[in-house]
Parts: C-alpha cells; structure tokens; sequence
C-alpha cells in the first residue's frame, strides 16, 4: 500500500477530562463533546485499521515508550481535576502494531521501548481521547509518548516511523494528536460557567492556529511551530511538538481538507477539535529553512567537539 | 497544648531505582543491586529517624504536579498499585498507607488563609505518585506513620523559578502555622533529586554500575557547590540562588520542595547532615538531613 493511503485522517483533540467527565458544566465543554462524538461516528465508519494515539500528556524520558499491553485496564484519576471524577478504562491496544513502531523507530536511530504492565499509568490525555473516540473498542488503538528531551528532528524521524510501521503491516490508520493550542490554564478555580481563554493574544494566536487547520496548511504549521511554543506554550518541555510528529506521520505537506469541530476554553487553555483528511486541495508548499531529517543521530555534543 | 514543631527535615531524593535495588516485597521487580552509595546513606538516615520521636511524615513531590494551585491528600487511607510511567520495568510497588487527614486539612486552611490556591484531594481512586513512594519507603520502609503528601504547584512554568521561590516559602511559613498549631511533631520530607538532566537511554541492565555517572561536569559542581553550603549551615543563602542554581542545572528543585522545606525550618544556619551523593541516570542526587535539636545533630559526611 503506498504510505500516503495509510493515514485515513488526523485528529487534534484537547487532553482535559472536561468533555469526557463533565460536559454538562459549560456549554464550551459540551460542544468538545459533540465534536468528539461525531469524529467517534466518523472513526467507525472510516474502516481504519487502527487508531495511533501521540498523546503529550504522556512524558518519557528513556527514549520512545509505545503501549504495547493488550488490554490496559487501571481506573484513572487527573492530578488537577480529580474532583472531576474518575475514568475507569479498558483498552484494545494493537501489540502487533505496538512491536513495528518500536523496530521501525529503532530502524531510524531512535531509543524506543514498548511497556505492557498491568497497572501501568495511562495518562490523561489518551485516556480521554481513547474513551470519546472509541468508547467499545471496536477499533484497536496505540498510543507513543512524547519524549521531554526530543526536539525537531527527534520528533519527526519518530512521526516518519509512525509511517514506516503503517506501511509495513499495510494498515489504515486515524492518527490522533492529543494537544492543547494556547496551554495557560488559569491557576486558581473557576467557575466553569465563566470559563475563557486565558488571554486575547492566546485567543489570537489559537484563531490563526486554527485557520491554517482550516486551510489544510499542517506542514506550515509544522515549520511554525517554534514561533507557537514561544508565543503560546508555557515552557515545561523544550518544544510544541506534536504538530511536528503529526505532520511527519501525515506526510509532511499542506494537502488537506481541514475541518474545526469546535475551538472552547477549558479552564483557560485552548481546546480544539480539529479533522485533517487527505486531499487534493493544496494551498501550496514551500521550501523551509530546517533540514528534513530521515534518522536521528542523537545529540551532536558540539561541546565535547570543540572546533572539529 | 504544647505547640508543635519540626522534628527533622530531610532531602530525599526519589529515582524509582533506589526502591527496586533494595528489592522489598511491594516491588516486583527483581535486582542485583545498585546505588549503594544513595541506599546506604539513606539506610543511616532511617536509623537515626527510628530514634526521632514524630507523629507525622510531610511530604512534598515533584511528581504529583499541579498548575492549579497546592493540593493535600485528603482521605484517610490508600491503598493500591504504583508504577512508574517513566520507568515501569523497575517500580511496580503495592502501598498501603495512612494519611494524617486531620493536619492536612489545617495546613490547607493555613495555606489558603495566606493567600495560597489550595485543593483537598478526596477522589478515592487517586494514585499516590511514586515519588511520594520511594522517598517514604526510603526513610521509613515499615510505613508505621502516616504521611501527608503536598503536591508541587509549578509556578515556574507560569512564571518564573523565582516566582516558585517566593510561594514555595509562603506555602512553608504557613504549613509551619499549621503544624505548631496541631501540637504535632513532624518530618518534614523534600523528595527530589539536585541536578536533573537524565540519561535518555538506559542500559539493558539498569543496576549497572559501570554505566552510571552524573551527565555532565557543570551539573556536578553546581551540585557541590549547593552541598557545601547546605554542609555549612547557609541554607538563606542557598534558597536565594535557588533560581539561578534550578535554571543552570535543569534542577528537580524547580517544583519548589526545598523552598517549602527551608521556609517552614526558619532557614537553617547549622550545617546539615550529608549522608550520600550519587548520580542516577545521570541526575544528581543527595540524601540530607536538617535536625534542629543540636544534641542530636551528627555530622555524617
């Protein structure tokens, strides 16, 4: 199968439990739920293969961790929003799939591993987005860590292995980013009712964001996204990344229907659900300043080199 | 009543191979061993807390981060399953322990009534963090006390390292209120590493001793340099190059333990136990106590 033919279509979903605990709170949270809903119904209609999950709520450190335990089952609790709730899970993982994306990673240079312990914390993002998007498991799922150390380089090779393995085993896939756009969250309780992005300039740079969503514009949004993680991201890892990992899954290029389900605040952050499908529609590509790296050769240590 | 105090604070350092090289039955992994440096250090410090008259153990972790606000374990008991997300192939440890619910909710209000954004955590299915875990574990493997674990407000990355600096201390000044209140005496625990930039791989073995060693020689005199000072009783002054330290050296202290920890001692100007100092996947830890009561205060190290 050429790899193009691989991705059936992408998803950018928020990880907040909101839409999945409590969508009643806040008409906001309830259309993120509608939006899930109905990309739910797409998925079960699309004849995917699998549903791979890059989730950023999911930190490693040793290399890449791929989920590869067949049926995770564990009752999830969110440090901030436990008063939420709990989400009891259980979950249909592809281990088959798990295995190839941890050889084709390693195929690329990457330090990768997979993990199946009974117990194992399955973060909160995945965790939403597993339970919205295919709440009976019909469709076999898994889900990658984003590494807090990787940068661009790192995280494209570990998209473009993403692809390797979809192409290897010939499956169909509904690719699925979990990020918040702008994530500032307000740092005290709200109301939910009064639930806003956090500021205008986060809203604006969430509208821009979104409007090359819209425009199918992923591989712009990919070279871009240095300029988002330093207007938009609080800095707890060195980079916005999931743009980069979605668009080298994706196939690195602008040409896509894109599709807003819903943009709503979720206590501040911006969460939007968005539907990136294939297509023919390019708005154009353009030549980008950074290297488009096929393996990763680990860190240059420009330090121990000296002048060499 | 008589008024409650800090019995003894300590930094507990908290990498999950600490717990899997001791190889207690709650783990299931097994080991070869590993680290004796750190688990020996942290044996001593055990011992000497055996002999340390405390109702309580108060512990601070940078692994159950919050961004909305400080939040206390709020419900008496917890019990079940803790693996480490990060490395699951050597934590997976059965706990069962207590939680002093009734101080936790007097520093809570302590807390609040200062201005800080706090939350009881009273969801029965909440997981304790593994870092909660092993620094207790470490210190008190019999678990014969209960714990309050506080979470770790990260400030620092909505703001700055000296913006977590300043609540940090507000959060401890206001803890201390609770505890001399409560009549109780406590632990304090810090559980956190130094200097904290890992490894991104890991050997086939991880107990490996010859693969082992900090990541990089700035993060090592950086932690020196803090160890001295913590060994010559300049604790005000490590606290107030703690932003710059935790920004030089990707420091664990950015959660703001030891601020929190200092604050509610008064900033100690006595010089400070070292029990051990080892690296673990590249990070920079050290096993150190604070023991207020100079008849009892050894040096170690």
């Amino acid at each position: 199968m050429d790899n193009d033919q691989n991705v059936l279509f992408g998803i950018y979903c928020p990880p907040h439990p909101h839409p999945l605990l409590a969508p009643e709170l806040n008409d906001g949270y309830k259309n993120l739920r509608n939006a899930y809903d109905n990309l739910r119904d797409k998925i079960q209609a699309s004849g995917a293969d699998i549903i791979l999950i890059y989730s950023t709520t999911w930190p490693s450190i040793v290399g890449h961790q791929i989920q590869a335990h067949p049926e995770p089952e564990w009752t999830h609790v969110d440090d901030d929003f436990h008063y939420l709730g709990s989400m009891p899970y259980k979950f249909n993982i592809d281990t088959e799939f798990a295995d190839a994306y941890r050889d084709a990673a390693e195929s690329r240079g990457l330090h990768s591993r997979t993990v199946a312990y009974d117990g194992f914390p399955i973060d909160t993002g995945s965790v939403v987005a597993l339970s919205l998007l295919n709440p009976d498991n019909n469709i076999p799922a898994c889900i990658v860590s984003s590494n807090m150390y990787s940068n661009r380089s790192e995280t494209m090779v570990l998209g473009k292995a993403a692809r390797d393995a979809l192409s290897n085993q010939g499956k169909k896939a509904v690719v699925v980013v979990v990020a918040s756009l702008s994530n500032r969250m307000f740092t005290e309780h709200i109301n939910p009712r009064d639930d806003k992005i956090h500021s205008p300039k986060d809203d604006e740079w969430n509208k821009k964001i979104l409007e090359f969503f819209r425009d199918g514009r992923l591989e712009d949004l990919s070279q871009l996204s240095r300029d988002i993680h330093g207007q938009i991201r609080i800095q707890k890892v060195a980079a916005y990344k999931p743009v980069w990992w979605m668009a080298a899954t994706m196939g690195q290029h602008n040409n896509y229907h894109g599709e807003v389900l819903a943009y709503e605040p979720l206590h501040g952050s911006g969460g939007a659900v968005i539907q990136l499908t294939p297509s023919n529609e390019s708005i154009g590509d353009k030549e980008f300043d950074e290297d488009d790296v096929e393996y990763y050769h680990g860190d240059r240590n420009v330090l121990d080199r000296g002048n060499l | 009543m008589k008024k409650g105090q800090v019995v003894l604070g300590c930094l507990a350092p908290h990498p999950p191979h600490l717990v899997y090289a001791e190889n207690p039955e709650q783990n299931e992994p097994f080991s070869e061993g590993g680290w004796e440096t750190l688990r020996w250090g942290y044996n001593r410090l055990a011992r000497k807390l055996k002999k340390v008259d405390y109702d309580v153990m108060v512990i601070f972790t940078p692994h159950w981060a919050t961004y909305i606000g400080t939040h206390f374990l709020g419900l008496p008991k917890f019990s079940s399953l803790s693996v480490d997300p990060i490395f699951p192939n050597i934590f997976r440890y059965k706990y069962d322990l207590d939680v002093d619910v009734e101080l936790a909710e007097e520093m809570h209000k302590a807390a609040s009534e200062a201005g800080i954004i706090t939350k009881m955590m009273t969801n029965p299915d909440f997981r304790i963090d593994y870092g909660t875990i092993t620094s207790c574990h470490m210190l008190n493997p019999e678990w014969d006390k209960p714990i309050i674990t506080i979470s770790s407000n990260r400030n620092a990355h909505y703001y700055s390292g000296e913006v977590m600096n300043e609540q940090a201390k507000a959060l401890g000044e206001a803890c201390l209120k609770a505890i001399e209140k409560s009549g109780k005496k406590v632990v304090l625990v810090s559980s956190h590493s130094l200097s904290h930039r890992h490894f991104v791989t890991e050997s086939p073995l991880p107990e490996d001793m010859s693969r082992e060693h900090i990541y990089n020689h700035s993060q090592y005199v950086w932690d020196m340099k803090m160890i001295k000072m913590m060994r010559d009783g300049k604790m005000k002054e490590v606290i107030d190059i703690m932003p710059e330290y935790t920004e030089q050296t990707i420091a664990e202290t950015e959660a703001g333990g030891l601020s929190w920890m200092m604050a509610a001692m008064g900033l100690p100007d006595y010089p400070a136990e070292i029990y051990g100092y080892q690296s673990v996947i590249g990070t920079g830890n050290a096993v150190v106590a604070w023991d207020p009561n100079s008849k009892t205060r050894e040096i170690v190290l």
